[in-house]
């Protein structure tokens, strides 16, 4: 179960999209995040939703795996849509069952709401698929930068998210082995009420927060004893290269936002 | 109860692009009350093998038999609790799964996920602390005020109180002092005998392969590709070469002395006492002679 959730997975690859430099990524997905709130029709909804399937593609990473991975955010979608169909109270009633009443507008919020939240968690997971998390923080650490001059740890707040990201996978795992030990005990995470389930996760989480405090001990104590002394006078390893792609693609998401604003009502 | 694997092979994160096989075409029966060892190098697919051995994983393909319970590949398997009652694992380093406020509840948990009752299950930690070596009063302490070697002796407890038939055991010593390893293997030997249980061990410790086990199997880039008694397993040093492994010390010693008094000795010895029996004897034959 474990095995299938791609949050913070990052797989290798050369396509158009892996090879665009991290800042780029970052500053695209940011300012995506914000145009998708300017679409308020159909024809703008329906562009947004071919970019995002052209930034898919470009990535080259297989739509089955992406759409299996992201089931667990599926049931969060169903939910808003559903919320929406049942209190947006506008419009007129396309059909009554029961109590319920189904509104024109409720409908159509629901749709455009689902759609925008589709289209945020698809962008974003492919920012995570296609950019190592390494990249990712050298990214906001350059990109935060002119922070430093407010007295912003930037530098801190970089090695903090590096951290995060460095040990989903480790805990990800970490709960899988702690799990199958309390499952080979007889504990049931998957059956019973709901109750029962509840207290299934004990077993869980103490020997999980148990091992993550210790782990970020270690590390600690790694950390000094390899003289780290935070980001004074540290040099890059890995140089971050902006090129055409970078410049292209952030043309063609301002392209976007026109013809979004041209577009929409 | 009889543990069979047939044709079983196991892939991880089956249907992504990590998808990655573990284990390939493995065949395996363990007969009940056998003392079977799982060796092989890192990366051989021995931890995932021991996770069929109670439905913790399901086969990708073939099935696997679990006394008369059957868990085919593709079909849903319910209702695995019996099964997990009966097959108790050690996972390497154990310490990690105690969470409970004090070491007797935590004991407890086990056989109580299985409907034992709280008294036969405080009766059965008091009995089981003694076994693994601990005064009765750890009974009422913090799990994590112990030391680590106290720790992973009350995980196994823990997992000994459901009274499994079938017991595996993956590394059930690493990273322990050498004392307390041969406390706890030695433990485990004597719960085998007495109790008439089915253990198996992965390890890759030829030692303790050799001294405990009655059947050895040797895993390879997910294969098991020998399967035989120590006997039979150790006087063929150039096929475990192969696959990377290497002789018991004593073994080696063995082989140290038959150049020694340039004679060989009738068999492989796998234990100390064994071999200066043998040695003796041969020394003894050899004076004869002259």
């Amino acid at each position: 179960m474990m095995e299938k959730m791609i949050f913070g997975r990052y797989i290798p690859g050369d396509s158009f999209v892996h090879r665009l430099d991290p800042r780029s990524k970052l500053v695209f997905v940011f300012a995506f995040i914000l145009v998708v709130f300017l679409a308020n029709n159909i024809i703008t909804y329906a562009l947004l939703l071919a970019f995002t399937l052209l930034v898919i593609l470009m990535s080259r990473i297989r739509v089955y795996f992406l759409i299996n991975g992201l089931k667990p955010v599926m049931i969060l979608l169903v939910f808003t849509f559903l919320i929406h169909i049942l209190f947006t109270r506008e419009g007129d009633i396309l059909f009554e069952l029961g109590f319920l009443k189904v509104y024109e507008e409720g409908l159509r919020q629901g749709i455009f709401i689902s759609i925008r939240f589709l289209v945020l968690v698809l962008m974003t997971s492919i920012l995570t698929l296609t950019t190592s998390p390494i990249s990712i923080t050298d990214g906001i650490e350059v990109l935060l930068n002119p922070l430093k001059k407010m007295k912003m740890p930037v530098h801190e707040l970089a090695l903090m998210m590096s951290i995060a990201l460095r040990f989903i996978p480790t805990l990800m795992d970490e709960t899988d082995k702690i799990m199958k030990a309390q499952m080979a005990r007889g504990s049931d995470l998957s059956a019973g009420p709901l109750k029962e389930r509840i207290k299934a996760v004990v077993p869980l989480l103490v020997p999980l927060f148990v091992s993550a405090f210790k782990r970020a001990e270690d590390l600690a104590t790694a950390m000094e004893v390899r003289g780290y002394r935070g980001g004074e006078g540290r040099t890059r390893y890995r140089q971050l290269k902006w090129d055409w792609r970078d410049t292209t693609s952030l043309v063609v998401l301002a392209v976007m936002t026109v013809l979004l604003v041209f577009y929409r009502n | 109860m009889d543990i069979k694997l047939q044709q079983v092979s196991y892939a991880y994160s089956m249907g992504t692009p990590f998808e990655k096989y573990a284990l390939f075409d493995v065949d395996l029966t363990i007969p009940h009350g056998t003392y079977q060892a799982i060796i092989g190098h890192t990366g051989s697919g021995k931890s995932t093998i021991l996770q069929h051995f109670n439905g913790l994983l399901k086969p990708s393909k073939g099935q696997v038999h679990i006394g008369d319970r059957v868990i085919v590949a593709g079909k849903k398997a319910k209702e695995l609790k019996p099964v997990r009652q009966k097959v108790g694992i050690v996972f390497q380093f154990p310490e990690h799964q105690l969470f409970e406020e004090t070491v007797l509840k935590d004991i407890m948990f086990g056989p109580m996920n299985f409907g034992v009752s709280e008294e036969v299950a405080e009766e059965r930690a008091r009995e089981l602390i003694h076994l693994v070596g601990l005064p009765e009063d750890t009974l009422n302490k913090s799990p994590f005020d112990l030391s680590g070697g106290q720790m992973r002796r009350v995980a196994i407890a823990g997992v000994l109180a459901m009274e499994p038939e079938v017991i595996v055991l993956d590394e059930p010593t690493a990273g322990l002092d050498p004392r307390g390893q041969k406390e706890i293997m030695d433990m485990f030997y004597a719960l085998h005998k007495e109790r008439g249980l089915t253990t198996i061990l992965v390890t890759h410790s030829m030692e303790d392969a050799a001294r405990y086990a009655d059947a050895i199997a040797i895993m390879h880039e997910g294969r098991c590709v020998l399967n035989g008694t120590p006997h039979e397993i150790f006087s063929d040093a150039e096929t475990l070469e192969k696959y990377r492994l290497e002789l018991p010390h004593i073994v080696r010693f063995q082989r140290k002395i038959e150049k020694l008094i340039n004679r060989s000795l009738s068999k492989i010895c796998l234990t100390e006492e064994e071999l200066a029996l043998e040695v003796a004897h041969a020394l003894r034959e050899g004076r004869e002679a002259k």
